[in-house]
């Protein structure tokens, strides 16, 4: 269980970096989404079914579709 | 002030910072070693008083049902917040734009997968209070049903599935009718939230009290503000209207 | 092992701040906003964490069973929620702001009059 725990930890602290330094926001999406999926998996591991489930939905769902508009219409105005 | 000085400057602010919240870090019990005795005696005690066998679900829409109620109103208020933001007076004459999807595969693909997520929200906001999920989380996959919709056939189909008088009062009535169940409990004598239903057994959808209508009361209202959410992002044309694609 | 966990929502506060302050879009901005957020999730939960403990869910596993902190839990799993709402307000804002400055870069913002 430990080695799991410190594991996840540190993809978690990786994915976090990775989205601060991640400029070209398309891929910021993608980056962002991989950072919760890997949050899902912390949470999880942490023994927090229900947060994983609604991060799951959220970061699968909500926040990249809601990005990828705003994008758009950031795109669509220039 | 530069972006160079501004970097620097958070470099040496971010440096204390850590500093001092590794320091708080030392004072707080190590990883696992935790005993908060509400959550103790909650565990022990939940699944018999509450008849519930997911304790999280008995705090979210029982124990701590007041501070939910406060975040489904601030949900209420982003949401409309945003649709006043992004809602623009000339949009009701505006053409509503052709965009069908045209390769018959994903339309079949995305249709079928539309009504399993459909069923696959309804169940999670179900059982919310027996295994892992409940209104919050079904919520935003009932919504993504609806997006579905968009994504395999097109934005018209979309808008007669999701008219926006049709899904604000269901946004109104979910974050409201969570407010009435608990001034029922009131108008009977009991407190503001209190329990007004048998409790049944746990394990069963029949279970919980006044969970069941709470969590279905919270479900509706984030089904509804994701998808006013989503009809707030989609509806400019500017979004909508490929100028790379011929009008059919 | 025993401190890592609040190392981490430290590490991820500290660089969505990070994130926050080289932003040079909004859009970029407010995904980090939700990632300094996150660090929050991080911490109530590895606080409210019990070795070897299991869900506190009670289904199909005696009563009894040592569970976690179902609070903080309960804490968690409505904002994640809510916060993309918050998010998607922000992101308005930001658009509108476009709208307004033609620009998306916040260096570039300047203050507005009346």
């Amino acid at each position: 269980m430990v080695p799991l725990q410190a594991t996840i930890t540190i993809l978690v602290a990786l994915g976090a970096l990775a989205v601060a330094l991640t400029s070209d926001l398309v891929r910021l999406v993608i980056v962002s989404s991989a950072y919760t999926l890997l949050l899902v998996v912390l949470f999880v591991v942490l023994q927090a079914p229900d947060v994983a489930l609604s991060m799951l939905v959220v970061g699968t769902i909500g926040y990249p579709l809601v990005l990828f508009v705003a994008i758009r219409r950031d795109r669509a105005d220039d | 002030m530069t972006r160079r000085v501004r970097l620097a400057l958070f470099g040496v602010a971010a440096c204390g910072l850590a500093a001092l919240l590794l320091w708080s870090i030392t004072g707080l019990p190590k990883f696992g070693d935790y005993h908060g005795a509400y959550g103790k005696i909650l565990n022990k005690r939940a699944p018999q008083e509450r008849q519930t066998s997911n304790v999280v679900a008995a705090v979210v829409f029982d124990y701590r049902g007041f501070d939910t109620m406060g975040e489904e109103l601030i949900l209420f208020a982003a949401v409309m917040g945003v649709a006043m933001l992004l809602r623009e007076p000339r949009e009701e004459e505006a053409p509503v734009p052709e965009d069908p999807v045209r390769s018959d595969a994903l339309r079949a693909f995305g249709v079928s997968f539309a009504g399993a997520t459909l069923v696959l929200g309804l169940w999670i906001v179900a059982h919310g209070y027996v295994t892992p999920g409940g209104g919050f989380q079904g919520g935003v996959v009932l919504a993504a049903a609806f997006l579905l919709v968009w994504l395999a056939g097109s934005y018209r189909a979309y808008r007669g599935l999701a008219r926006a008088p049709f899904v604000e009062l269901a946004e109104g009535s979910g974050a409201g009718g969570y407010v009435v169940i608990g001034l029922c409990a009131l108008l009977i004598g009991d407190a503001f939230l209190h329990n007004l239903l048998p409790y049944g057994v746990a394990g069963k959808l029949s279970s919980g009290g006044s969970i069941p209508l709470l969590n279905w009361a919270s479900g509706l209202e984030v089904t509804a503000a994701f998808v006013l959410l989503f009809n707030e992002f989609l509806s400019e044309r500017a979004v909508l209207i490929d100028p790379t694609r011929r009008p059919s | 092992m025993s401190y890592l966990p609040f190392v981490l929502a430290a590490w991820i506060f500290l660089v969505g701040i990070f994130g926050i302050v080289r932003s040079r879009h909004f859009i970029h901005l407010v995904v980090c906003l939700s990632l300094t957020q996150s660090s929050t999730y991080v911490l109530l939960l590895s606080i409210g964490y019990v070795k070897h403990g299991g869900a506190p869910i009670f289904k199909d596993v005696p009563l009894g069973t040592k569970a976690v902190d179902p609070v903080v839990q309960a804490l968690t799993l409505t904002d994640i929620v809510v916060s993309v709402t918050v998010a998607a307000l922000l992101l308005a804002l930001a658009i509108q702001a476009k709208k307004h400055a033609k620009t998306m870069n916040p260096d570039e913002l300047r203050p507005v009059r009346g």
